[in-house]
């Protein structure tokens, strides 16, 4: 029965979560109350603004929040290892949540050209990763790194493990950044924003690859992005954040056609293709107006000052995560009139 | 890459010519006569111009420096006026004390300055980082014949584990003769320590913010990995360039030091020279001090491309 319960139990799990910040203005909370689930072998969207707190989340999952400053104050991030047993990334000390790290969970930042180091090799950074974690001789865990050059479509990975970061493009960056992510087979890959920087062309080339990998290793994948039409293309489930808060979790086709939440309705509409024209004919891309608001200063539901919808009662009470349908929540009050 | 190794040369041998140039003329600038000197007050004029000629002191100084210039390129510095003897020679007679001495300080400077820097900048605003940074500021304030006063009176007086001063008995052995070393080097390299502090802390700051050290931490690095492979390789070049700069300043003699240790070194040497107006010694020093700035500073620009593979020549 233990056997069963554990085999069902998702990849990644986050009940709850809250990270809190020490600043001399007093303590912070970007994060709170976020529930996310990552599926092995599924991508899970983690999608909001700038500031809304979805890559202090990722941080938090893999204890890479600055210390000593930031910390999990609140939740369980709860992940399966390869043996089965489930970590509690959001308690376990930092050896713990260290040997997991570019290991069985691995993640792709937003900036290819700054997050390779510029004095060591491409070969080098790959190597050093997997003689840490696969305990391999240095020549062999080269050889590995050049597999994986090859594995990311690196054209003559042999002689470019040997090239400096400066030496590559973004796009081949950003691929050398999946490479390593990938080196010790991760069964979590979480990428932030890993395609923002790139040109339109090689974002897809990119996303393909990641689609790729996480087919042929049953990755789990957290797609961290603010661009929907990325979401559309690979996610599986979909997780809204708004101001620190999850405000919406549904799968991917509930998101676009059935959004319970007013930010995710707006966001949706913010879609270029959603345009709308203009008795000229010209087409208009709608905004959200307003601006995040600072999770320091809310009381009630943190979108009501842009939203439409919102009523007195918003102001009053923050909602709790509602269930609106079958592995669909939503924080909103009003969520069954949308 | 020889061709940029050959501008670099000529630059090197232009920068040279210059520092020759101004040596000999700002040498000439200085009141006072070396014959004069020489013979002392008593000297009837007729005597003092004698030695003049014997010199070449009589001459047009435009003359003497074309002279000078032309014995120069042959490698000779000349006939010091007052210690009978080649300049070279004498110059030769004191480099070893000031090499040693310029090596071992600046090695005790650097073994403090740059794991003090990283602590400090590791553990920024905590009270580790306030001591660096206190001792940082003591250390560049402390004058060094004061501090060499004190070692020598606790560690050679009171304490006798070091000699007090010198450079040891004629005959020496070298491992004696850097013994005597041990007590100047500990103060320059003390002094020294702080710049090298500040330099690392501030570099390293910059470098620990960067997203590749955070790639690192996501890699399961060890800390200890994260910060001295990613965090100090990439901080390295202002630190090269500190150590560099503070090791072409100790070349040119501690002239303090020296005197408090009674080291007979190089500052030793150009400071009686100049008392001495014995133009042919400074002259010479001030050039074999400068040829030796320039080649640290082409080795620091070496040392750039060893540490940093964006630097090309």
């Amino acid at each position: 029965m233990m056997e069963t319960s554990v085999q069902e139990r998702p990849l990644l799990d986050i009940r709850g979560l809250e990270v809190t910040f020490r600043t001399e203005g007093g303590d912070v909370v970007p994060v709170r109350g976020v529930d996310l689930r990552v599926e092995a072998g599924k991508t899970t969207a983690l999608v909001g603004e700038s500031g809304s707190g979805k890559s202090v989340t990722s941080l938090a999952i893999m204890g890479l929040l600055p210390r000593p400053y930031g910390r999990v104050s609140k939740g369980v991030a709860e992940f399966r290892r390869r043996s089965g047993a489930v970590v509690d990334l959001a308690s376990a000390g930092q050896g713990v949540v260290r040997a997991l790290r570019g290991n069985e969970i691995a993640m792709i930042f937003q900036e290819p050209m700054t997050s390779l180091n510029p004095v060591m090799t491409v070969g080098e950074q790959i190597a050093e990763q997997v003689r840490l974690h696969m305990a391999l001789a240095p020549q062999a865990a080269m050889r590995h790194a050049v597999e994986m050059l090859s594995l990311v479509e690196i054209p003559d990975a042999a002689r470019r493990a040997g090239d400096y970061p400066h030496q590559m493009s973004g796009g081949m960056r950003q691929r050398v950044m999946i490479a390593l992510a990938m080196s010790c087979n991760p069964r979590l890959l979480i990428a932030d924003e890993p395609t923002t920087a790139l040109d339109v062309t090689i974002q897809a080339q990119i996303l393909d690859l990641i689609e790729r990998l996480r087919k042929e290793h049953s990755m789990g994948v957290l797609f961290i992005t603010h661009n929907l039409a990325v979401v559309a293309e690979i996610a599986d489930t979909v997780t809204v954040m708004y101001a620190g808060e999850v405000v919406e979790k549904a799968n991917v086709r509930d998101i676009f056609h059935n959004s319970r939440h007013p930010y995710t309705a707006a966001l949706v509409d913010c879609l270029p293709e959603r345009a709308r024209r203009d008795s000229n004919g010209r087409r208009i891309v709608a905004a959200i107006p307003g601006s995040v608001t600072s999770a320091a200063e809310a009381t009630g539901c943190r979108f009501a000052p842009r939203c439409q919808r919102a009523v007195e009662a918003c102001e009053a009470g923050s909602p709790e995560l509602l269930v609106a349908g079958t592995g669909h929540e939503v924080r909103c009050f009003r969520w069954s009139e949308a | 890459m020889f061709a940029a190794l050959a501008r670099r040369l000529a630059g090197m041998l232009i920068v040279m010519f210059i520092v020759a140039t101004m040596v000999f003329f700002l040498t000439r600038l200085a009141p006072g006569d070396p014959a004069a000197l020489m013979l002392g007050e008593q000297a009837s004029l007729a005597d003092v111009a004698e030695l003049r000629k014997t010199y070449g002191l009589d001459q047009p100084v435009i003359v003497q420096y074309a002279l000078w210039l032309k014995e120069l390129l042959r490698g000779n510095l000349g006939q010091s006026i007052f210690l009978q003897r080649p300049v070279i020679v004498a110059i030769a007679e004191r480099a070893e004390p000031t090499f040693f001495l310029a090596l071992l300080s600046i090695l005790v400077a650097t073994a403090i300055g740059v794991p003090a820097g990283i602590a400090s900048a590791v553990w920024r605003g905590r009270a580790s980082d306030q001591a660096v940074s206190g001792g940082a500021m003591l250390a560049a304030s402390i004058p060094s014949f004061w501090l060499g006063l004190i070692f020598i009176q606790f560690f050679a007086v009171r304490l006798g584990w070091f000699p007090v001063a010198g450079y040891g008995p004629p005959g020496a052995s070298f491992a004696e003769r850097l013994y005597h070393l041990m007590l100047p080097a500990s103060v320059l390299g003390i002094v020294n320590s702080a710049l090298i502090t500040r330099f690392t802390r501030a570099s390293m700051l910059d470098v620990l913010n960067e997203d590749y050290v955070r790639t690192a931490r996501a890699k399961g690095l060890s800390e200890a990995r994260v910060i001295l492979r990613h965090g100090l390789g990439n901080a390295l070049v202002p630190i090269i360039t500190v150590v560099g700069l503070t090791a072409a300043l100790l070349v040119g003699g501690a002239i303090v030091t020296e005197t408090v240790f009674g080291l007979p070194g190089i500052g030793n040497l150009v400071v009686s020279a100049v008392l001495r107006r014995d133009y042919p010694v400074i002259q010479g020093a001030l050039i074999v001090i400068a040829g030796i700035y320039v080649l640290i500073n082409f080795s620091i620009d070496v040392m750039y491309t060893l540490v940093d593979p964006r630097v090309k020549y």
